[in-house]
């Protein structure tokens, strides 16, 4: 096989993606954000007791659809939304970033994260766990299909809340 | 024995007056372990979430590691989960089925009726050890009301029923929601710290005052979502609809709200989407069947969040939450939250019923961390108790008659059945 026709995705790629959506999450360009997401993107945080689990029957913590992720925006560049205003500031670190699959235009993508969250007169919040993306190939690079976020602690405890997009 | 009063509670003057020192005194929470958490009965789990003989849970109720579970005759328990022997942690799994619990340490193990069932090398001890006698320690009181379970550390308590006075007409209307008065507690829990006194979080599930101005972006994604909410027409409104505050008994307090909100059972709104309407039809067509017209009005069309002194939360509002919490210091709580639903809730109407809880409640939700954020801000606020020590809490004492549910006759209840027992003279 070619170079050419032996993968369609590689890892730098998609490490280019991630770091850069990670980029507009903590820079709270979340009109840009929103801009990566395909027209029929979910954005999920599952229980922290129930990691691999249903929406439709589980009690998430965060389970969008698309619209409710544009709405999920709207709400936090309100100056209204006092979980967020002012601001938390955050910092993501991603790491081992793996494809696990690609089915035509579709790549399956894992990868650790590290965020750090501060707020005023508060301590440190990390929160650490893995992301789950379903990519769409979109020209040279890539929107989000689904996007899934497992925190690995076994209940939010001092986390307290997930009022920014994890 | 009797403490000074908390509160100042001027009937003629109409002025009530919260002392800020009991939301960031140590002493006061001390007291509060043994006077309010050692004698009232206390939320452990809901029968639902043991199906099974030999079904358990583990968790902490009011800071003690219990194992909520069935015996193999189906039997409910609720054990302290320590080992009689040196006291280990005897259940470290959240959940599961098991037959025995066995302590890693030296293997003591228990059945799940908590009966000592088992010791390596028993044959060392004396005659008069009597193994009938080590069975793990249980609250002094276990019992239910309708699946849901309590614990009280006071023998001498009231019977549960008798407690929750007219709190179990607020519970049946939960229950009526179901076709064969079956609740469950739906897969999936919320556990988060919220860094302010435990009390903060009983005012606050109530309180209605604050919905416009904490919870304003979420009355904005309603309207986004095409969802009326129109200004109050009548005089001393803050929310589009009328809902009273009711007093309950021991303690206990509901608000009362004519619904604007949607709900799953079974108050169509366009949220929803019209998909949903035909099937919020039938869920409306089987209330009136099974209860009459006037019943299954009472439970699609109100929302009511319930207060079960001292740490229960049952809110009857966009989806059915049962949340409980407990004090981790004066100035932190832990915060433990279920979605509940009936047991013959189909496929698209579960699924309905938890996007709208997530509309609103939990750490991602359209408004609980704004809430979570109001009560850290008290209690960040409360830094200044010494200079600036009395929280006012008159609102609507002025008033002849029916108390709403954005009037402040609810918390009152509250502080005053807390002052009175902890052992105050009013």
């Amino acid at each position: 096989m070619t170079v050419a026709t032996r993968s369609v995705v590689t890892r730098a790629e998609v490490e280019d993606f991630l770091y850069h959506e990670a980029a507009l999450l903590d820079e709270w360009k979340l009109k840009e954000w929103e801009a990566l997401l395909t027209d029929d993107a979910t954005y999920y945080v599952p229980p922290n007791d129930q990691l691999d689990s249903d929406h439709r029957n589980t009690l998430f913590l965060v389970a969008d659809d698309r619209e409710r992720i544009r709405q999920r925006i709207i709400r936090i560049n309100d100056p209204n939304c006092h979980a967020e205003y002012p601001r938390s500031r955050t910092r993501r670190m991603i790491s081992n970033v793996r494809i696990l699959g690609v089915d035509g235009e579709l790549v399956t993508v894992a990868a650790n994260f590290v965020c750090y969250r501060y707020r005023r007169y508060e301590r440190i919040r990390e929160y650490v766990g893995a992301y789950r993306h379903i990519l769409r190939r979109s020209g040279d690079s890539f929107r989000i299909k689904e996007r899934r976020v497992l925190i690995d602690a076994h209940e939010l405890g001092t986390l307290g809340s997930v009022s920014f997009i994890l | 024995m009797s403490a000074r009063s908390y509160i100042v509670d001027d009937r003629e003057k109409k002025t009530f007056l919260l002392d800020r020192e009991v939301l960031v005194s140590d002493e006061v929470l001390r007291r509060e372990m043994a006077q309010i958490f050692g004698r009232c009965w206390i939320y452990v789990g809901h029968a639902s979430e043991l199906k099974k003989p030999g079904d358990f849970r583990s968790r902490k109720v009011a800071g003690r590691p219990v194992i909520f579970c069935r015996d193999q005759g189906g039997q409910f328990h609720c054990l302290f989960n320590t080992c009689r022997h040196r006291g280990a942690i005897v259940c470290t799994e959240r959940e599961g089925n098991r037959r025995r619990f066995q302590c890693i340490y030296h293997g003591w193990t228990y059945g799940n009726d908590g009966r000592l069932v088992g010791v390596p090398g028993d044959d060392a001890y004396a005659e008069s050890f009597d193994k009938s006698s080590y069975g793990l320690r249980r609250p002094a009181r276990f019992e239910d009301y309708r699946g849901f379970w309590f614990m009280c550390l006071d023998q001498n308590a009231p019977a549960l029923v008798d407690y929750l006075a007219g709190a179990k007409d607020y519970i049946d209307l939960v229950i009526d929601q179901s076709p064969s008065g079956r609740m469950e507690i739906i897969a999936g829990v919320q556990e988060y710290d919220v860094a302010a006194n435990w009390k903060l979080m009983v005012e606050n599930s109530v309180d209605d005052y604050h919905l416009p101005s904490t919870h304003s972006t979420w009355l904005n994604f309603m309207a986004n979502s095409g969802v009326k909410i129109e200004p109050p027409k009548e005089e001393g409104l803050v929310l589009p609809t009328r809902g009273k505050a009711v007093e309950l008994g021991n303690g206990h307090f509901t608000t009362d709200n004519v619904n604007f909100r949607g709900r799953p059972v079974a108050k169509w709104i366009p949220l929803y989407g019209e998909a949903a309407k035909a099937e919020i039809d039938d869920i409306r067509k089987e209330l009136v069947a099974r209860l009459g017209a006037e019943r299954a009005q009472r439970v699609a069309d109100t929302n009511r969040n319930l207060v079960v002194f001292p740490n229960l939360v049952i809110n009857d509002g966009s989806s059915v939450t049962v949340r409980t919490f407990y004090p981790e210091g004066a100035g932190k709580m832990h915060v433990t939250a279920w979605a509940l639903g009936p047991v013959e809730e189909g496929d698209s109407a579960r699924a309905r019923r938890l996007d709208a809880f997530l509309t609103f409640y939990g750490p991602g939700g359209f408004a609980t961390p704004d809430d979570v954020e109001a009560l850290e801000l008290v209690q960040q606020g409360l830094a200044n108790w010494a200079e600036d020590r009395w929280s006012e809490m008159s609102r609507g004492m002025g008033k002849e008659g029916e108390q709403l549910n954005s009037d402040e006759h609810h918390l009152r209840i509250f502080w005053r059945r807390w002052n009175e027992l902890m052992g105050a003279q009013a």
